[in-house]
């Protein structure tokens, strides 16, 4: 008879063989950075959110691309940590510096290419996702072929910059070469019975498309400098920071 | 700004050479001299024998007879100009810029030094002392143009620094040998009773030209400064270039790669001897049908990188038409600065190297797409929201103040509000609902007003207070109330969105 513990240990390891026969790799020495993702974290593979890769957002109103980069400035802030540097490149900005501060990025760390050209922008983006020094590439763009995300994927092979790439609008939701699809949208936010005001930010988080996982939808709010996933009790208590008081 | 020289005679410049030699001889009547026709003439003579009469050019037994203590020297022909070289050399000290006037004087390109001294008296104050302490009897004088110094420092009178512009007020007192005329010209102004400038300055060009020839007229334009004269310094600056010329006219981007290449590696070698990095390059190409074509780079920091440089060209090349093909190239950095092997080292360490390489892809996307698409932004002391943040002006500039977490800021901001029509309940309430771009909102939640006065003494108008609205779907706006509540009708705009 075989315990329940040694039967876990046997089936992760047949995973991570399996991962290894699909073509995921980690590198040896590579770190391992916490997002504090929570439950969303089950869905990649390994069971830690791809670094080193290429995630697509994709909104369709304003008021979700706000949303989407709100999240993707949670998921830098742990990415660029204390002393990373973002390049962020766009075709048409509107973001504003001083509100990265919540999402816990000195806005002064990012440098911005503002762009007309989609062509140049898609140029821009293949550099930087090839330039190792940089912590991540945001890249707000709405079209991307199946080939440029291709050069996009083989540029962070090398480099094993993240990148993500924010469509806006595109006109079709076309396949792409990325790790993941992403759909941010805003929720109510929640406060406290009878009291006035706006609680803190709070988006529904679809996972559409991972390469080796498991697609799936989640609620999770932004407080405390993390993300905290709610579920139908409340925020859950399971996250890896606890929610601080106020 | 204007050019300034300084001009340094030496009135005594071999016999205070030998007596800086010889100290034993200062104070006494001593002459140098040459054999000349069979006869010992005079070259130089000392303060002591001038002063019993003994003059250059006279022959040396007449002097012996005026004075028998004479003492008589040999005087070594190349002397003078041998001196004057070790002298100049000397004065790149004040100047890069160091010409020598033979017999007996230097020129000194002085241009932006003086400050450096602390002001156009105390260098030339500074030149005197350390010549004299040297033994040197010196005069100089600083002007405009090289004529005019030359001519205060040999016959002025009054003071030795002319301010810029007074040229010709310097130059109509004194004597016409002060131009630096030939002997010829004096002898015939002389005969004309024309002793000084003042007295043919301002008659007609064509008159003194016929009678004079060219050479007065242009020498007096340099000394006014309407005719550039050039200078030849000892040490001449060599401009940061290479030249590549080619067997066969070269027609191929493999070609102009290969030539790139090589005349970087050119560059950069020199670069790193003389421990200078180049901000701005460019480089020629001479076609075969005498066409010059030409593409140039820019760095955000000097570098001396023949990769980083070569990559920089390379999105260029295509921008040069080789047509008939390239016969010669030319490689030129007209920007350089000092980079020294430590801070290339510095760069190079551990957490400095990512800089580096960072600004080498910003350089490379500025030169592909230009530096104004490049923005990085720094917290600036205004509530205003569109004044909050400031351009920085370089990678490495600091943020003074820190970026504010207490106020609530949308992650999208609008370039300019946009107008909307709302339904409020009570003055200085939120809106229960809005109209923006034909859509009508409902507002479930609400904070604010956070108020923010127009900073008057920038821009005049009215204040505006902030509300964050919630609408039933969960998105959130910043909408503000341009303006109190009781003017009549108070416009809403829309401003940004929360995340």
């Amino acid at each position: 008879m075989v315990s329940a513990a040694v039967k876990d240990d046997i089936i992760q390891q047949l995973k991570k063989e399996l991962l290894s026969l699909q073509g995921y790799k980690r590198a040896a020495g590579e770190q391992v950075i916490s997002f504090g993702l929570g439950p969303i974290e089950k869905a990649f593979p390994d069971r830690t959110f791809p670094v080193g890769a290429v995630h697509e957002f994709i909104s369709n109103a304003t008021e979700d691309a706000a949303a989407t980069n709100g999240f993707i400035a949670g998921l830098l802030g742990k990415l660029m940590r204390q002393t990373g540097v973002c390049l962020w490149v766009s075709t048409k900005r509107s973001l504003f510096p001083p509100a990265l501060k919540l999402f816990g990025i000195t806005a002064e760390r990012i440098i911005f290419i503002d762009l007309s050209r989609p062509k140049e922008a898609l140029w821009t983006v293949e550099e930087a996702l090839k330039c190792e020094a940089l912590a991540a590439v945001v890249a707000e763009i709405s079209e991307l072929s199946f080939t440029e995300s291709r050069r996009l994927q083989l540029a962070v092979e090398q480099s094993k910059v993240t990148g993500f790439i924010h469509r806006y609008n595109p006109r079709t939701e076309n396949t792409v070469a990325c790790i993941t699809r992403w759909k941010i949208k805003p929720i109510a936010s929640a406060i406290e019975e009878g009291m006035p005001g706006i609680g803190f930010p709070r988006w529904n988080v679809q996972l559409l498309k991972v390469r080796n996982g498991k697609p799936g939808a989640w609620q999770v709010e932004w407080s405390a400098g993390g993300f905290q996933h709610i579920t139908s009790q409340g925020l859950s208590i399971s996250t890896s920071e606890k929610r601080k008081a106020g | 700004m204007p050019k300034r020289f300084v001009a340094i005679w030496f009135r005594h410049l071999t016999t205070d050479r030998m007596v800086r030699r010889r100290p034993e001889l200062k104070g006494t009547a001593f002459v140098l001299a040459a054999t000349e026709r069979g006869r010992m003439v005079i070259k130089a003579s000392s303060i002591a024998a001038q002063a019993q009469g003994i003059h250059v050019d006279m022959v040396v037994a007449d002097c012996r007879a005026i004075m028998p203590t004479l003492q008589v020297f040999d005087d070594k022909p190349g002397q003078a100009e041998k001196l004057l070289n070790a002298l100049a050399e000397w004065c790149l000290r004040y100047t890069p810029v160091v010409a020598i006037d033979l017999p007996d004087g230097l020129i000194l390109d002085v241009s932006g030094c003086a400050h450096l001294w602390g002001g156009e008296q105390a260098y030339l104050k500074d030149i005197l002392i350390k010549l004299n302490n040297y033994g040197y009897n010196i005069r100089a004088a600083m002007a405009d143009t090289v004529g005019t110094a030359w001519a205060i420092s040999r016959y002025g009178q009054i003071k030795p620094i002319i301010e810029s512009g007074g040229q010709v007020e310097a130059l109509l007192p004194l004597p016409a040998a002060a131009l630096r005329l030939e002997a010829g010209i004096l002898a015939k102004l002389d005969k004309l009773g024309l002793y000084q400038v003042r007295s043919f300055i301002k008659m007609p060009r064509t008159a003194l030209r016929r009678r004079f020839g060219q050479e007065l007229l242009s020498r007096l334009d340099q000394a006014l400064g309407q005719e550039i004269e050039a200078l030849q310094p000892i040490r001449p600056i060599e401009p940061y270039q290479e030249r590549l010329p080619c067997m066969d006219p070269i027609r191929t981007a493999t070609g102009i790669e290969i030539a790139i290449r090589k005349l970087l590696e050119k560059l950069c070698e020199r670069l790193t001897k003389e421990s200078k990095g180049l901000r701005t390059c460019v480089l020629k190409a001479y076609r075969v049908d005498n066409n010059i074509q030409q593409i140039d780079i820019g760095t955000n920091r000097a570098s001396r990188n023949v990769e980083h440089l070569f990559k920089l060209f390379e999105i260029k090349i295509v921008r040069i038409e080789p047509d008939l093909g390239i016969e010669l190239f030319i490689l030129e950095a007209p920007i350089v600065e000092e980079l020294t092997s430590a801070q290339d080292a510095l760069w190079n360490s551990a957490g400095k190297h990512n800089d580096m390489r960072i600004a080498e892809l910003l350089d490379s996307i500025a030169g592909k797409v230009g530096i104004a698409a490049i923005h990085r932004y720094l917290p600036d002391e205004h509530y205003w929201p569109e004044r909050s943040v400031k351009l920085a002006s370089s990678l490495e500039e600091k943020a003074i103040t820190n970026w504010r977490e207490d106020i609530p800021r949308p992650v999208h901001l609008l370039s300019k509000p946009e107008a909307i029509e709302v339904t409020v309940p009570i003055p200085d309430y939120p809106p229960m609902l809005f109209r923006y771009k034909g859509k009508l909102y409902n507002v479930s939640k609400a904070d604010g007003p956070e108020r923010i006065e127009q900073e008057w003494w920038i821009e005049k108008g009215l204040y505006r207070d902030y509300y964050c609205v919630e609408d039933e779907h969960g998105a959130r706006y910043w909408l503000f109330r341009l303006g109190h509540y009781d003017s009549g009708e108070p416009k809403w705009f829309i401003h940004g969105f929360f995340a």
